[in-house]
């Protein structure tokens, strides 16, 4: 191993922050590697063990001065260890090649946000599949191990190892370039992209089984990784609206969950534990996102826009209805869907009373499959006083498939309706 | 003389993998008898490196690719091209010009190079 001597510079830290801040810099590291090495498969398995080693030497002799550099040198030179080894394999030949010539350049990308860009790029190329895209995503961009990322997505260990093989063998095989699209293609590219990165923060923050710590891990991190996209890619409408919706729902987090782990809804959370500074910003990047767009916004700007009307009313009773249906008119006029009619029919509920949502409700014929639109109707029913209909909603909802804290609130809400009749 | 384009369907197999040497050798063996007629053609990688490109609203509208082989079974397969491109987004570019990714759908898959 000939990887650049760390210089003892700062006193040893504790192995927890010592993984931290060498998490932090696998994302940029691995970006690198992949450009330098052509190989996404090579890249990872050098980066993984440069990262190891990171952690046992930093915590003896402290942390080098420039900590990615080390970190890409120790990787790079893993690199060229794993090539040597590969070469006797005919298939790696040309990629071994490639490395060895490249091995000579400074290792150090005076662009490194060019190569995270890469890297986001490729691993959410419209050519994998969406499931290949959220899982890749989560090796490369979070750092995740594949035991971690089947944890996190509720699939065997098996199937996302295999899931990920059959990814980066496309990648390489089938040519996808490492490489960011030219501007005129960006629209057409950044959608996926941008879709990617809420399912990961969706993982984090609509799952509710698994890792607790897992979960807000993977919150932050999609919410770290757009907006180091929306720093290189500086007043992109689509990527302000996606911070903006990622920062305004997680805000909501810890006022989601009752300490005994109960679901806590809207109107019943404490709104002064919302994170109000996150709040504060994930409004300013609507209002920059809206000027830029006002007639065309995109979907993430007025999801988040939506978002902000809940944020900002100091209490349940204070929210602007109004503006909620308005915005909930946009967005179905932008992707339509009859899960965002049910969101809206619920809006129109607060707004003109229960009546008038369940007009809306009942003109959603194709949710019967969905346990949130007969819930819905239910609490409708409740408010309407007819209770015997409202029963049989639950129950209908109670009969499909729904995540445990959400069965265990729709069960304690028919459970309320009993005692009351 | 007129030309045929023979279309192997069958399992789908990794040419690449060592284990496929005996169905290898009976290819090779057929590529010698037939040496006199055979005109061009390709070995391609397993349909996991497939991408499959349409065009929707006709030609010059939006270019969708998705993940995989081509798998309708209203369409038969009518013609391949061997296209050489810099890598997948310039070929996914050109396949997307062919009348067949708004007849149909054309699919485009890695042609393995044998260094030969």
């Amino acid at each position: 191993m000939t990887g650049a001597d760390p210089e003892p510079h700062q006193p040893v830290l504790d192995p927890l922050a010592l993984h931290d801040i060498v998490r932090a810099e696998g994302r940029a590291v691995l970006a690198t590697l992949v450009r330098t090495t052509g190989s996404l498969e090579i890249a990872e398995e050098a980066v993984q063990d440069a990262m190891l080693r990171a952690v046992e030497r930093w915590a003896r002799d402290g942390i080098p001065p420039n900590p990615r550099a080390w970190l890409i040198t120790t990787a790079r030179n893993r690199a060229i260890d794993v090539i040597r080894r590969e070469r006797a394999r005919a298939a790696r030949e040309i990629e071994a090649t490639r490395l060895i010539q490249v091995g000579e350049e400074d290792p150090v990308s005076d662009t490194p946000g060019d190569d995270l860009l890469r890297l986001v790029f490729t691993c959410c190329h419209p050519s994998l599949s969406v499931e290949a895209q959220v899982a890749l995503s989560l090796r490369t961009l979070c750092g995740l191990t594949v035991g971690e990322i089947a944890r996190a997505l509720l699939v065997p260990e098996a199937t996302m190892t295999k899931r990920l093989t059959r990814a980066r063998t496309k990648i390489r095989v089938a040519g996808i370039p490492y490489k960011v699209p030219d501007d005129h293609e960006l629209p057409d590219r950044l959608p996926a992209v941008a879709t990617t990165l809420y399912l990961l923060f969706n993982e984090g923050y609509a799952a509710s089984e698994g890792d607790e710590h897992l979960r807000a891990t993977l919150c932050h991190q999609a919410i770290e990784i757009t907006d180091e996209l929306l720093a290189l890619m500086p007043g992109e409408p689509s990527l302000q609206g996606l911070l903006a919706l990622m920062l305004l729902q997680d805000a909501r987090s810890d006022a989601r969950t009752a300490p005994s782990g109960e679901l806590v809804l809207l109107p019943d959370q404490d709104r002064t534990s919302w994170d109000h500074r996150q709040i504060q910003r994930g409004v300013v990047l609507v209002g920059e996102a809206l000027r830029r767009t006002p007639d065309h916004p995109d979907r993430y700007v007025v999801e988040a826009a939506i978002a902000a009307c809940h944020d900002l009313a100091p209490r349940y009773e204070d929210t602007d209805w109004e503006a909620i249906v308005s915005w909930y008119d946009v967005l179905l006029g932008l992707r339509g869907g009859s899960v965002v009619r049910l969101n809206r029919a619920i809006a129109v509920g607060e707004r003109d009373g229960p009546q008038a949502a369940l007009d809306e409700l009942d003109a959603i014929t194709d949710l019967a499959s969905y346990p949130f639109w007969w819930a819905s109707r239910a609490e409708v029913l409740v408010r309407l006083g007819r209770d015997d209909e409202a029963r049989q909603a639950y129950d209908a909802a109670l009969r499909l498939p729904m995540a445990a804290p959400q069965h265990a609130h729709v069960e304690a809400r028919r459970a309320q309706l009993r005692s009351a009749s | 003389m007129p030309q045929y384009a023979a279309i192997i369907y069958s399992p789908d197999h990794d040419w690449t993998a060592p284990e496929q040497g005996d169905v290898m050798k009976e290819y090779m063996a057929f590529g010698e008898a037939a040496a006199a007629i055979i005109r061009g053609g390709a070995a391609l990688y397993p349909t996991a490196t497939a991408t499959t490109v349409r065009v929707e609203g006709g030609k010059g509208g939006d270019i969708v690719q998705t993940d995989g082989p081509y798998a309708e079974t209203k369409e038969v397969l009518t013609g391949f091209y061997v296209l050489e491109c810099a890598d997948l987004d310039e070929a996914v570019k050109q396949a997307a010009t062919i009348p067949g990714a708004w007849d149909g759908a054309v699919e485009v898959r890695p042609v393995i190079d044998f260094g030969m």
